[in-house]
């Protein structure tokens, strides 16, 4: 993320014309015509932070992927394409579907009929508070962080491509998000984060379609690609990780398949709750199973929009793109390619369109952030803690100027990371040290009811603190990448992988450890909360196209096949 | 009827916003035609097309989920 500062320096990219304005404008009335009209259905806490467990699976399903496509996951992945080739497609499928799968078939049940709000909440039931107000402490400090982070890079983003002041972008698309987030709660978020979806989708889509018409297809892209970088493949997403050497992303495929997509993936996907709450608003159980599924297809099909551009343009850019480090006058970085695409061929229009779901896609994510903050600090922080007997009436107060209150506090951030570059890079590794113990003690407790909560606890916590100790020890020191990332080799996300994968194992065997010297707490507690005594609907009434189990399938089916085309 | 299951469905806010942008689009499309953008492929005129896309969606959508069906 820190390229995207030093990429501020560039001159801008496009220039947008009357039409492209009234474009995005058009876009601003739209969401907050939305959130007022919504206001009205947001009138108990179950409406306001879940509202109101009536989305189908399909609302659930699409809000659920949009909340994680963020305009910085769009630039910045087109930009690693362009970097790494098609290696960069395994955080797309290695690195989602299996975890989404995961999701709907097996953990969401535990979080559906808990009737929990929030991932803490789940603890709270599972662990009691000490695991649950750690969780959700983290989360939210984490959670307003990344948003005013995001919201700083997004802004910088609008000064590069279009030469918009950073004050303006900050302001006016945080406040629109607060606005309709605060208005209709996550009913607003979640019918926003639908609309942006299809507009990223229609936003971005001309550019792979026109980019292949240009190359003549995917063999003429591999063939211009290979004319114009001889000797280095880009093209193969798994014959060059046998080795951390022989790939230009540095990662060996263990990486990949435990620390990608054993542990990361699955415990972002699975447990970070700005994800999760999504999916919580689902109408019954069965949509609730299905709504993950739903999103996991549509996940598989967004390296359509986001890898293939950054490919095309290895194959079609007449200059060599740079690491933003490196970036001289006339220059550009990575992580311009997709606007660089979009200006090679979008006219007037088209370039407004694409722009606007740019500012979608920042929208989306922050919407994510501000209302997974406003119920982690109601319902787990402010209920529990501070003011346990309240009217509903009060907490939905409570969420609408959390909303507000949290929007500012991003603000700060955004402004703070101005001054403060490199501490980007360093909140978004702090925002991993948390999700990857996190998954081992929500596993743990949904599949083994002997785990005490004292395990609960301390294994998250020692997960957390292995977490912090290894990034640490990996950046004073280069040797120890040798000793946790297996090889000195290993580069940044290669080092990230590994962290995951060894605070988790931490975290699970602490969490054993504890529990076999802790009294478990009776079977009657833990009704409802793990797998060997709740009774989960197995859909024997609805038809088997139904199903979330076939559908289930059906993806993983897909997704082999992918690996294989690819591969 | 509960007052939520009175909600205008997202899909029908979908179908505004390509309808919208799907005139806008093609009218600039049609605007250029005679000189286009200075863009790669823009002999193939994608504003037109792309714009009819949206049009044809949007209208579907709106169609589709008219908030007159849910009242």
């Amino acid at each position: 993320m820190t390229l995207l500062f030093a990429a501020a320096e560039s001159t801008r990219l496009v220039r947008l014309s009357g039409i492209d304005l009234v474009i995005i404008a058009f876009y601003f009335v739209l969401v907050l015509a939305i959130g007022f009209y919504l206001k009205r259905f947001a009138k108990t806490g179950e409406d306001f932070f879940l509202a109101g467990r009536e989305m189908t699976a399909w609302v659930a399903g699409l809000a659920f992927v949009s909340a994680n496509l963020g305009s910085l996951e769009l630039l910045g992945w087109a930009g690693s394409a362009y970097q790494y080739g098609i290696l960069a497609v395994h955080w797309y499928w290695i690195g989602a579907i299996p975890a989404m799968i995961f999701l709907g078939l097996v953990m969401m049940p535990f979080y559906y009929i808990s009737k929990t709000h929030s991932v803490p909440g789940y603890l709270q039931l599972r662990y009691g508070s000490a695991a649950s107000g750690l969780s959700a402490v983290t989360f939210a400090i984490m959670t307003i962080l990344m948003s005013g982070v995001n919201m700083y890079a997004m802004a910088v983003v609008m000064k590069v491509v279009l030469g918009w002041n950073l004050n303006f972008s900050i302001w006016v698309s945080s406040l629109t998000v607060g606005i309709y987030v605060a208005a209709g709660g996550l009913f607003s978020a979640i019918f926003n984060e639908v609309l942006q979806f299809f507009l990223i989708w229609f936003g971005a889509l001309l550019i792979p379609i026109l980019g292949l018409y240009e190359t003549g297809g995917w063999h003429g892209m591999v063939a211009r690609i290979q004319q114009n970088f001889p000797g280095q493949d880009y093209t193969h997403a798994w014959t060059g990780l046998g080795h951390f050497q022989s790939n230009p992303m540095g990662i060996h495929w263990t990486g990949i398949v435990f620390g990608l997509g054993a542990v990361q993936a699955m415990g972002y996907w699975t447990t970070d709750f700005l994800v999760v709450q999504r999916v919580l608003s689902s109408k019954d159980i069965r949509s609730a199973k299905m709504a993950p599924i739903i999103g996991s297809f549509f996940k598989m099909a967004v390296p359509i929009i986001v890898i293939l551009p950054g490919l095309l343009g290895l194959a079609v850019l007449p200059m060599h793109l740079v690491p933003a480090s490196e970036v001289h006058a006339g220059q550009y970085s990575y992580n311009e390619v997709l606007p660089l695409m979009l200006a090679r061929y979008c006219g007037p229009g088209l370039l407004g369109l694409g722009i606007t779901a740019l500012v979608a896609g920042f929208m989306a994510g922050m919407a994510g952030n501000v209302s997974a903050f406003a119920t982690v600090w109601t319902y787990d922080i402010y209920r529990p803690f501070l003011r346990r007997r309240a009217a509903d009436s009060h907490y939905v107060s409570m969420g609408r100027w959390c909303t507000i209150i949290g929007l500012f506090i991003s603000i700060g951030t955004a402004y703070l990371a101005m001054g403060f570059a490199s501490i980007m890079d360093y909140v978004q590794a702090l925002f991993g040290f948390f999700i990857a113990p996190l998954f081992g003690t929500v596993l743990l407790g949904m599949m083994w009811k002997r785990v005490t909560k004292a395990a609960g606890f301390w294994g998250l916590l020692c997960g957390t603190l292995a977490s912090v100790t290894i990034f640490t020890l990996m950046k004073i020191d280069h040797r120890w990448v040798g000793v946790f990332a297996l090889s000195p080799d290993a580069k940044g996300l290669a080092q990230d992988m590994y962290q995951a994968l060894w605070s988790c194992v931490t975290c699970l065997v602490i969490t054993v450890l504890v529990t076999m010297v802790t009294k478990p707490r009776p079977d009657e507690e833990l009704r409802g909360l793990v797998y060997s005594l709740t009774e989960v609907a197995q859909e024997e009434h609805t038809t088997v196209f139904h199903r979330p189990l076939l559908w289930g399938i059906v993806a993983l089916l897909v997704l082999v096949g992918l690996q294989i085309i690819f591969w | 009827m509960s007052e939520k299951s009175q909600i205008i469905p997202v899909w029908f806010f979908v179908g505004v916003l390509f309808l919208v942008y799907g005139m806008l689009i093609l009218g600039s499309g049609l605007a250029e035609w005679s000189h286009p953008a200075d863009t790669v492929l823009s002999n193939l005129h994608a504003p037109v097309w792309w714009g009819g896309l949206l049009i044809l969606l949007g209208g579907v959508y709106c169609y589709s989920f008219r908030p007159s069906k849910y009242r």
